[in-house]
């Protein structure tokens, strides 16, 4: 009996020895942004940074967390993807960060992604991707296939009709990978092969003629035409130019892209090109409360009335949400009890109702498709009518179907194959 | 009744309002409506259409011209198509005395009924609307598709908006009075998406058959043509017969048989409606051939069949022009980032790797000035690309300047250095540019003369490549002259074959280096004025043009300018005959072992230097 109590005393001293010690060295829990600063990806980069910096001041204002201030380092991998995983070790190594919120394109993140395997910690990325993934280590806070591509074709097919089927994207693997998800889908609704024009064009491509003029040949078979964009980032501005000088109305071949967001816009007179659509969880134009006050807040932080907020900032601020729960409830930021813990918290979104973390890592969004504005801005023309789990492993492609991931206590697995009921099955 | 149909041209649907002949014919069907007015005209004849319609255009333009002034006085600015239709209801308006007019109050409430309801009900909405054949709510109808509908939130009460301060100037739909100011939460915009507005189209198309200007016409017709609604058929075959425009008589034609084939009208009908499109010849065509085909049967299928072999064969022949235009069109944008290039590094033999960003400096100045004119006076927007030009010349130029004076002249004969000193110097410009105008794209309009395009047999040419193209010749030409006709180009040409006996001769050559390396990037700089116009403005402009410049010098030849023009243009119309067949991305890789081949072949380029110049 004696010897418990000792037991127990001394647990409790070296407890707070630890937690004291712990307190005298570090008084803030850190936070690395991972995010290029310069180099082609700055432009999307560079505000989700500033997203980022604008969460933790406000949540230090709101008092820390864990009754201490949080602090932000921000790196620059320039846009380069080795250099990601130099940058995350070094977040991880050197500056003791307790989570990672960064990356954007899909090559970046599986740069990183062994890093954070190996040294254990957390990586929040908030851009929509092509699936087929899932990492003890990563969340996911941007949209899977079924949670983006999936419904926007739905609504095509369904409202407008849409029989005939252009899928454009830049030459790499997200839209390969949407795409082929889109091809399996689309053949699974009965739609021809001679009915599907898939095409691919080299990053930053800048002369569309060709491939406008097909599209309005395409189009012209008699059967109602659309084009789903995966086309990404720059290459978009003349796209988009070369389809409005083109007179290629919304009305007559919309196009729904996945990659634009009120950002791309931003650098493009949207007159001729009202009506074609995005499909995103969350549009600038949502009419909430909860998203006045974010705009109202990220236009202070920035100090510019004219700046956008778009889908992967609401990722951030979904996950960055998480991560804050998930740290109180686990009352720690040991990776371990964070990833234990966060499976299940569920936090506000921006569009009105509340996300949750699953077990696949996913979090669970509402679709809208929205259709441009004149202005610059999305109108929500349909939406899904309640949450979407955020699908890890496509139901549409054959090494993925029977794939499953759960990263709960007993199953712990990224990739259970149901046929064979044993962890890591075929896929990525 | 002489005396009336003179004003029955001006205008739509009279016979159908109350008070007139047929009196007002309720229906839920407008073209019921529509239908009455054919029997009226073709009883009529058509004589009686063709003695009357221009005196009385005459007689009525003085009193609309007045009014129609002063509603602009009032401080209303409205698009062109919508003064037209403003027009439109003012003839009515004027045409009072002889008719007695409905009260357009009447169709308030059907107005008002459009702020209740979702996109189905709005769909039932516009159709009532349109059902009324009254043309006084075209202008809603307008608006509406054009997403500046909204109604107010405390009475429901529906208004046409336009954008003032931070609210919204409100004009009463029906009388298009100005009825004063909101602020931006006191209305909701009425929601439209693509299915409306296509219902939308096809509804004004309809009700502006027979407005007074041609080209509102030429839309309905276009919109009626899209639509292929054959319940317009008579509105179209009543619209024929007063047509006076022979271009817009052809388009209604080609509508009606749209409509003709998607109606369950007979064969001989249809079959003059396949010959009518086979003539016509277009995508469009084709396009509707091959829907209808199906609902079709004998001759009249064999007759579509063979109108689409006939298109098909002649959209394949124009497809070839239109890859050598494509061609062209990527060759002057090639060229134009080249021939820069080709006198810094072609002339000078300095192997510049921030030619680049020369480029995009002249886009962020059009950039600039084109903000400035926003803001302080918009009616220039027009000619901002004619103030940038100059501009972006001396400002890429100066910067050109300096980078020679600073840096470049100390590496001279070290092609290595200068390779990794302009390519830092590249970050660094890419950087600032980041840090002074943000990592985003910005925004560069184009001008009206440059937006939209025209149609050219099968082939569509936008107005920017066409512009571009000019553009590129027209610097070419003027870089030629100032080579071969200037004593600054005479000092360059001596200085880059004999630099000692240049200098001996009294040319101050580090001067002439100076001035040469700001001439390529002044030119690199117009280029970028172009450029802004098809691609987008953001930090990394140049670096997709720069591997690409590089690539046209050397094919074309280093040292010759007009190595540089024809390699430009091969690339271009390679590039884009290769396009088609292989994909953009594996064309881009032929069109490079393509070069790699050819090099080996003949190092020297396309056109190569001759002579002892050669050797120094």
């Amino acid at each position: 009996m004696k010897k418990t109590f000792t037991k127990l005393a001394l647990a409790g001293l070296m407890a707070s020895t630890i937690a004291g010690g712990a307190f005298a060295q570090e008084d803030t829990i850190k936070v690395g942004i991972l995010h290029s600063l310069s180099g082609t990806m700055a432009i999307s980069e560079t505000t989700l940074k500033d997203a980022m910096l604008m969460l933790i001041e406000e949540q230090n204002k709101k008092g820390g967390l864990l009754g201490k201030q949080l602090e932000a380092v921000v790196v620059d991998p320039a846009s380069d993807w080795p250099l990601f995983a130099e940058k995350a070790r070094e977040l991880i190594e050197v500056n003791d960060v307790d989570a990672v919120f960064g990356c954007w394109t899909s090559v970046s993140r599986k740069s990183v992604l062994p890093v954070f395997e190996e040294l254990n910690s957390l990586l929040f990325y908030p851009v929509q991707y092509e699936g087929e993934e899932s990492q003890r280590n990563v969340f996911y806070t941007g949209a899977a296939p079924n949670q983006q591509a999936i419904p926007a074709v739905d609504y095509l097919m369904n409202e407008e009709g849409v029989e005939r089927w252009v899928l454009a994207g830049t030459d790499y693997v997200y839209p390969r990978t949407t795409n082929k998800i889109l091809e399996a889908y689309l053949k699974s609704k009965g739609v021809a092969e001679e009915d599907i024009m898939i095409n691919y064009t080299p990053f930053g491509h800048s002369d569309w003629q060709t491939i406008v003029s097909d599209i309005k040949t395409f189009g012209s078979a008699g059967k109602k035409t659309a084009v789903v964009s995966t086309i990404n980032g720059d290459a978009n501005v003349p796209f988009y130019k070369e389809l409005g000088n083109a007179g290629i109305k919304a009305e007559d071949i919309p196009v729904v892209a996945f990659s634009v967001g009120e950002e791309e816009l931003a650098g493009l007179d949207t007159a001729p090109l009202v009506g074609h659509l995005a499909a995103w969880n969350y549009f600038q134009s949502a009419d909430t409360d909860a998203n006045a006050e974010f705009i109202d807040a990220w236009h202070a932080y920035i100090g510019d009335d004219d700046r956008v907020t778009n889908d992967p900032m609401e990722a951030h601020f979904i996950g960055f949400n998480m991560w804050v729960e998930a740290v109180k409830k686990a009352g720690s930021t040991d990776p371990d009890a964070v990833i234990d813990a966060i499976v299940g918290v569920s936090v506000p979104n921006l569009t009105g109702g509340y996300s949750a973390m699953m077990p696949n890592h996913h979090i669970t969004k509402p679709v809208l498709i929205g259709e441009i504005q004149d202005d610059g801005q999305f109108e929500t023309v349909w939406e899904t009518s309640g949450l979407v789990v955020g699908d890890a492993w496509s139901d549409y492609l054959d090494g993925s179907k029977d794939l499953i991931s759960d990263w709960r206590a007993p199953l712990s697995c990224g990739n259970f194959n149901t046929k064979t009921g044993k962890c890591g099955g075929s896929g990525s | 009744m002489g005396s009336r149909s003179p004003s029955r041209h001006a205008f739509l649907f009279t016979p159908s309002r109350p008070g007139s002949r047929f009196g007002r014919v309720r229906s839920n069907k407008y073209h019921l409506a529509l239908r009455e007015t054919d029997r009226f005209v073709s009883m009529e004849g058509r004589q009686t259409q063709e003695q009357t319609a221009h005196p009385s255009r005459r007689r009525q333009a003085a009193p609309q011209d007045e009014k129609f002034t002063f509603i602009r006085n009032a401080g209303d600015q409205m698009t062109l198509s919508r003064s037209l239709l403003l027009f439109l209801f003012l003839t009515l308006g004027l045409a009072g005395p002889g008719f007695a007019q409905s009260d357009p109050e009447t169709l308030r409430p059907l107005i008002n009924e459009l702020a209740k309801g979702k996109y189905d009900q709005t769909e039932k909405q516009i159709g009532d609307l349109a059902a009324t054949g009254d043309p006084v709510v075209a202008p809603t109808l307008e608006a509406l598709g054009e997403g500046d509908l909204y109604f107010r939130k405390s009475d429901g009460m529906v208004f046409i908006t336009r954008k003032a301060g931070k609210g919204y100037a409100l004009t009463d739909p029906l009388t298009l009075e100005p009825a004063g100011e909101v602020g931006r939460r006191d209305v909701k915009k009425i929601k439209v998406n693509n299915s409306l507005r296509r219902v939308i189209r096809s509804a004004l198309g309809s009700l502006t058959l027979r407005a007074p200007d041609p080209n509102v016409r030429m839309q309905a017709a276009e919109a009626v043509f899209k639509s292929r609604d054959p319940e317009s058929i008579d509105a179209l075959d009543a619209a024929i017969s007063a047509e006076t425009d022979d271009g817009v008589r052809v388009m209604m034609a080609q509508a009606r048989a749209a409509a003709v084939l998607n109606s369950d009208l007979g064969e001989d009908q249809k079959r003059e409606a396949v010959t009518v499109l086979a003539d016509l010849g277009s995508r469009q065509a084709l396009s509707l051939l091959m829907s209808v085909r199906s609902t079709l049967e004998g001759e009249t299928l064999d007759a579509a069949n063979s109108a689409v072999m006939k298109i098909e064969k002649s959209i394949a022949a124009w497809d070839a022009v239109q890859n050598v235009w494509y061609g062209i069109s990527l060759g002057s944008v090639l060229l134009l980032a080249a021939i820069g290039l080709a006198i810094t590094f072609g002339v000078m033999g300095v192997i510049n790797m921030a030619h680049g960003e020369m480029v995009m400096i002249g886009a962020y100045v059009t950039f600039v000035v084109q903000e400035m004119i926003r803001t302080s006076m918009p009616g220039l927007f027009d000619y901002s690309l004619f103030i940038a030009l100059p501009l972006a010349f001396v400002v890429s130029g100066a910067i050109g300047v300096a980078i020679e004076r600073g840096v470049i002249r100390w590496l001279y004969g070290r092609p290595l250095e200068t390779l990794l000193a302009t390519w830092g110097i590249s970050l660094i410009l890419q950087q600032a540019v980041r840090s002074i105008f943000g990592p985003t794209n910005r925004q560069v309009g184009n001008p009206e003369w440059m937006s939209g395009a025209f149609e050219l047999g099968q082939m569509t040419i936008t107005y920017n490549r066409m512009w571009i193209i000019v553009f590129a010749m027209l610097v070419f030409a003027g870089l030629m002259l100032v080579l071969k006709k200037t004593p600054f180009g005479l000092y360059t040409r001596a200085v880059t074959q004999n630099r000692r006996m240049a200098a001996s001769m009294g040319i101050r050559t580090p001067w002439v280096d100076a001035l040469t390396f700001g001439l390529g990037s002044g030119i690199a700089g117009i280029a970028g004025v172009a450029l802004s116009q098809i691609d987008n403005v953001s930090p990394n402009l140049g670096q997709g043009y720069i591997i690409d410049s590089f690539m046209v010098v050397v094919f074309g030849g280093v040292g010759n300018l007009w190595g540089t023009l024809v390699g430009a243009m091969t690339l271009g119309v390679v590039n884009k005959f290769l396009e088609p067949y292989a994909g953009a991305v594996l064309g881009k890789i032929f069109v490079l072992v393509f070069i790699i081949l050819f090099i080996q072949k003949r190092p020297r380029g396309l056109f190569a230097l001759k002579g002892r110049a050669v050797e120094a």
